[in-house]
Formats: structure tokens, C-alpha cells, sequence
């Protein structure tokens, strides 16, 4: 049996941008994009999911980030993770990859001290920074395998991995317990399992059951939560006060990085030549890049 | 002024594998040279490894003025727990105030983790680095490295810096800094630094590890044939090799089009690729993000071919084609073939 915890993220879909997304102190104004599952995340996730599958133990998804990404955290558990845990606190806002990994990390130890592997993507989609993983391994104390693809084997207290770097790969082993980043490449996420999905499609986080009898009358929130939980469909929700972290080391006090100075920018080659689209405008650009030693 | 003791030194971690250094690490030293000039400060390169001291002369020609190596066999291949150690306590007990790190497999494995253990700030793929004084939220700050980059969806270009962190940290992709080696060598100082094995270093082993030199160096080609997502599948990028192949040049992508696996991620173009300064540059089917332009902008001439006239691709570039790959490129090559015949 293993333990796996993994650390999943909720991003903002760099790829369909539109509007105005930043705000004037260079924060990205998440609440204006569609936000997706972090590609990696997900297959960070298919891997514990394996490990699971063929050894058995838990898998336990953790995110931080606002109350709108128990999104992710419900497609964990139509997935098939056990548990999934929404990290969440205005005092969390902001952080950068440092307060991140302190966080992360202290709800790792919170939650499950018996862990053989963290899993998480390599990196997120909207920073690129793959910096969370080996921060997070550094604070836990554990080593790191970082662009993982592939677990060749487990074995008592040792695995076995394959990973890529630059011109090939290398195989390494480690003792765990042990963080593994991987890359998209790694594996190909299962889908959610339409069981699963009904199961667990109502299932809440406190701040969303708080939403509910904030706009209704009708309910407490400590019945609700009562009700939720026992129905297996509460979300567990750490906040600073429950982690007992340093809150000097979390969001954007605990992040030592600054956006100084934000600017959009244009480029511009000074003059650009219209090209006719035909063989004789192409004749003509041809001649001029020979012209300028460019061509030929 | 806010006085602080904060130290003028500029490191750069000197990557090596399989006993030769990363083009990369030298990049940074000359750039690192710059910074530290700045400050009235020194330069020292970083070297671990077996056998290395050859490589810790060399960065003397980029710039350095001290080098502090670390040689043992064990640490012959880079592995994260003893070369993060390493850095760990000679960060600690130097206090530099800029450490360099290329944004390779390795250094995206090893910067974090010092950085996290020494809590230092970190930035991940700059595409500029300057020191500079800094007035920040109503405090005066000497000697700010400041870290730029293109930020989010990349309509703008970001300037992080770690304001009360004694250590700034940033990683830098291949190409984004111009190399030179410098005519005068200062003299040469190394400090060797002895390692102890110590049993946490070891609970990861190396096992086996595969490695081919890459045949691929764009950062040297005088011509480049870029494709982008817009040329809609792998079968129809085989037209950007033909072009290639026909005009003398070598094939790229951007990030989207190694994204969507139609060109090897080493031919990747821009922030978090490489960065290049050819006499040609093509960009087909490449909308134009600032990460891919972060990396091209230099090239001497840039014939842009786009489906769509705003395309801001066509804002850099010196040509501008509208029109279809697919079209366009079969036209240039008849076009190219006819006027050499």
C-alpha cells in the first residue's frame, strides 16, 4: 500500500485570453478568465491513480487557491481521488512560489504525515515557473524527481524513474517518501467516471456551503455542513487558523517577489513591405533579400 | 537611502554535463559581468563536478573573478540533493546579492530549491536583467536586480523584484543573453571548496543515464523557417521543412506548434525556448504572442506569412504576407527555384 498526495491547480486558460485580465498592480484578475484543471496536475493525478490501482492506499488531492477552485477539486473525485482538500484564506492571496510551497507544505504535514509520494505537475500553465514542486519538496525535506516520465518500479520503501533531460533521459532511484513532478507526456489522464460524477457532483466546500446560506434563509451553515458531511460530500477546508502557519511566510506578505512594474508593449520593426501573394510578388522579395546579402 | 549590508557579488551557477559546460552558463556570466560592474561588485562562477577545473578556468574568459569549485567523484553527474547542499551553504555563508542559473532541466531542478531553503526570490525565464535603484512603495532600494520577463498571455512585459530578499535569484533561458569571451582574462582564482558525502545526498542514485548532443543548434543558423499552430496539422508542417531545405535553413516552432507535437520541442522559438538572431527569420502561421517574439524580435529581417492581416506578427516583421501557408510557401519555392536557375 502507498499514500499519495497530489498538489493540483486551478489555472486560468492561458490559451483563450480576451479582455481586460490584468489589474493595475499586475495581478492577473483570475475572476475574469475561464479556469481549467492545470494540465500537468491532471497527470499527476492519473499517476497516483496507477499507483493506487496497483498497489492500493489513498490518493489525496490538495489545492490552494480561492473557493471557485473546489472546481478542480471535484474533478479529482471524478477521477477517483479518496479525499480532496480546498487550502483557502484571503491570507494565502497573492503568494508567490515560495509562500505557495510553504503553505502546500504545512498542509501536507497537516493532513496525512504517512505519505509516500507527493505527485505534482512539473508546472502551470499560466506561470511556467515549475518552482512549486522542488519548493515544496524542500520544505517537507524530502527529495525531488522533477520531469518524471515514467515509474518503472515500486519496491518496499525504493522507486524506480525515468526521466527526461535534455538530449535523453536518466533513470534514477529514490527512497521514499518522495515529490515527482511530471510532463504532459507522462500519461494520459482517465476520464471521469460517470459513477463517480453523480456521486460526487454536489459536493461542497465550506466557503460554497457558506454562498448557499448566505443567499438563503432557509439554511445554517452548520446544519448545512453537518448535513454535507454526512452525505460524504463536504469538501475539507483549511485555513490559516486551522494550518497554524506563520502567516508573515503566507500570500503576498511571505512572498519575497514584487510585480514592480507592468507594461504592455509594441514591438515594432519600423517599416513593414506589403508582399503580393503571387509568384511574381515572391520574385520580387527574393530579389531584394539576395539584393541584402540576406539570400542566395 | 536605506543602508543595508547587503553584499555586491554576482554568482553563476556553471552547469556541466558529462564534463562540458552549458553554453548557456557562460551567457550568463557575461551578463552577470555587466550587473556585477554595476554594483562595483565581483563576479564568481560556481563549478561542481569531477575533474572539473578546466571549466573553472574557462569561465575566467567570460568575465569571472573567482571561481569556487567542488570537485568529488560523486558528484560527477548532477544530482538535486548534494549540488543543492552545496549551493545551499555557500549561499548562506557568502550572502551574494544576484545568483544566475540557466533555465535548463537542471537549473529549473536546483534554482528553487536553494532558493526555497534560503528564502530567496526567485524568477523563472527572463528575457532581461538589470541592476538598479529602486523606490519602492515609499522605501529607496540599492542594487535591485530587476528580474523582466513577459507575463501572462503575454500582451505585457513584467519587472519582478524582490525587494527585502539579501539574495536575488533568476534563471534565464539559452540564447537570451549575447556571449563574448572577454579579451582581457583577469587573473585566475580558484577556491575549492572540499565536499563531505553525507548520507541524505544519497537517497536518490543514478542509475543509468542516456544522452545525446543535440544536432540541432538554431542559436548559430543564419536562416530560420519557423511554424506555428496556424498551420493546422503535422502533415502540413512537413512544408516548412521543405522550405527549409530548399533556401539552406533551419526549422523552428513556436511554442503552440510544439505544443501540438507537429515540430520537437529543441526547435521551440521564444521565452521559454530559445532565443535567436538569424539573418532570416520566417514566421508562418505564428500569430505573433510576445513570448515568441521575446525570442526572434533580433532577427535582421523577418518575413511574416499570416492568414490574418492584423496578425501581431506582422508589427515586427519586414515582409508581411497575407495569405496561406499552404499556399504562399509553394509560390515562394517556385518563385526561389526559378530565380537561381
Amino acid at each position: 500500500m502507498y499514500n499519495s498526495i497530489v498538489l493540483v491547480k486551478q489555472v486560468p486558460d492561458t490559451a483563450n485570453i480576451s479582455g481586460q485580465v490584468m489589474k493595475e498592480d499586475g495581478t492577473v484578475n483570475r475572476a475574469k478568465l475561464p479556469a481549467i484543471f492545470n494540465p500537468e496536475d491532471k497527470v499527476a493525478l492519473e499517476l497516483a491513480l496507477r499507483v493506487k490501482d496497483k498497489f492500493g492506499g489513498t490518493v489525496t488531492a490538495i489545492t490552494m487557491g480561492p473557493p471557485r477552485a473546489s472546481d478542480v477539486l471535484r474533478e479529482c473525485l471524478y477521477m477517483g481521488a479518496d479525499m480532496a482538500y480546498l487550502i483557502t484564506d484571503r491570507k494565502f492571496a497573492g503568494a508567490d512560489t515560495l509562500a505557495t510551497s510553504y503553505v502546500l507544505s504545512e498542509a501536507i504535514k497537516k493532513i496525512n504525515h504517512k505519505y509516500h509520494f507527493v505527485f505534482a505537475g512539473r508546472q502551470a500553465i499560466d506561470g511556467d515557473t515549475a518552482q512549486v514542486g522542488p519548493q515544496t519538496a524542500e520544505k517537507l525535506g524530502i527529495p525531488q524527481i522533477t520531469y518524471a516520465e515514467e515509474i518503472i518500479e515500486i519496491k518496499d520503501n525504493k522507486v524506480r524513474i525515468k526521466r527526461k533531460i535534455e538530449g535523453g533521459y536518466e533513470i534514477l532511484e529514490s527512497t521514499l517518501p518522495v515529490l515527482i513532478t511530471v510532463i504532459k507526456e507522462t500519461a494520459i489522464p482517465r476520464p471521469f467516471s460517470a459513477k463517480r460524477t453523480m456521486t460526487y457532483k454536489g459536493a461542497k466546500s465550506l466557503p460554497e456551503l457558506e454562498k448557499v446560506a448566505e443567499s438563503s434563509s432557509l439554511f445554517y451553515i452548520d446544519q448545512l455542513v453537518n448535513e454535507y458531511k454526512s452525505r460524504s460530500l463536504l469538501i475539507p477546508t483549511l485555513t490559516a487558523d486551522d494550518l497554524e502557519v506563520d502567516v508573515q511566510r503566507c500570500g503576498i506578505k511571505g512572498s519575497p517577489t514584487k510585480v514592480y512594474n507592468v507594461e504592455s508593449v509594441t514591438l515594432s520593426s519600423g517599416i513593414t513591405m506589403d508582399v503580393e501573394n503571387t509568384k511574381v510578388g515572391m520574385g520580387k522579395l527574393i530579389d531584394e533579400l539576395i539584393k541584402d546579402h540576406i539570400l542566395g | 537611502m536605506s543602508m543595508n549590508n547587503f553584499s555586491n557579488e554576482v554568482w553563476v551557477f556553471v552547469e556541466q554535463r558529462n564534463g562540458k559546460p552549458a553554453e548557456v552558463s557562460f551567457e550568463l556570466l557575461c551578463k552577470g559581468r555587466k550587473l556585477a560592474n554595476r554594483m562595483n561588485g565581483k563576479l564568481k562562477s560556481v563549478v561542481i563536478g569531477n575533474a572539473v577545473e578546466q571549466i573553472a578556468v574557462e569561465t575566467f574568459s567570460f568575465g569571472a573573478d573567482e571561481s569556487y569549485l567542488i570537485e568529488h567523484p560523486d558528484l560527477t553527474h548532477y544530482r538535486t540533493l548534494p549540488y543543492s547542499r552545496i549551493l545551499i551553504e555557500l549561499v548562506e555563508k557568502h550572502q551574494p546579492r544576484v545568483v544566475l542559473f540557466g533555465a535548463t532541466i537542471i537549473g529549473r531542478d536546483l534554482a528553487p530549491r536553494v532558493a526555497s531553503h534560503t528564502r530567496s526570490g526567485l524568477t523563472a525565464d527572463c528575457t532581461d536583467l538589470q541592476i538598479s535603484d529602486v523606490n519602492y512603495l515609499g522605501k529607496e532600494h540599492k542594487n535591485l536586480l530587476l528580474q523582466i520577463r513577459p507575463a501572462f498571455g503575454g500582451n505585457i512585459i513584467a519587472t519582478i523584484i524582490t525587494p527585502d530578499a539579501p539574495v536575488q535569484m533568476a534563471t534565464v533561458r539559452e540564447g537570451v543573453m549575447e556571449m563574448h569571451a572577454s579579451p582581457s582574462v583577469n587573473s585566475i582564482k580558484i577556491t575549492r571548496i572540499p565536499y563531505t558525502p553525507n548520507e541524505t545526498d544519497n537517497l536518490v542514485k543514478l542509475i543509468e543515464q542516456h544522452r545525446e548532443e543535440s544536432t540541432v543548434n538554431l542559436k548559430t543558423a543564419p536562416i530560420i523557417i519557423a511554424g506555428g499552430y496556424g498551420l493546422g496539422s503535422k502533415e502540413n508542417f512537413k512544408l516548412i521543412y521543405e522550405l527549409a531545405r530548399v533556401i539552406g535553413g533551419e526549422v523552428a516552432g513556436s511554442r503552440a506548434a510544439v505544443d501540438a507535437g507537429y515540430v520537437p520541442p529543441e526547435r521551440q522559438v521564444g521565452q521559454t525556448g530559445v532565443t535567436v538572431r538569424p539573418k532570416l527569420y520566417f514566421a508562418i502561421g505564428i500569430s505573433g504572442a510576445i513570448q515568441h517574439l521575446a525570442g526572434m524580435q533580433e532577427a535582421k529581417k523577418i518575413v511574416a506569412i499570416n492568414t490574418d492581416p492584423d496578425a501581431p506578427i506582422f508589427e515586427v516583421s519586414h515582409y508581411r504576407i497575407v495569405g496561406d501557408a499552404m499556399d504562399v510557401i509553394p509560390k515562394f519555392i517556385e518563385a526561389y527555384k526559378s530565380k537561381l536557375k
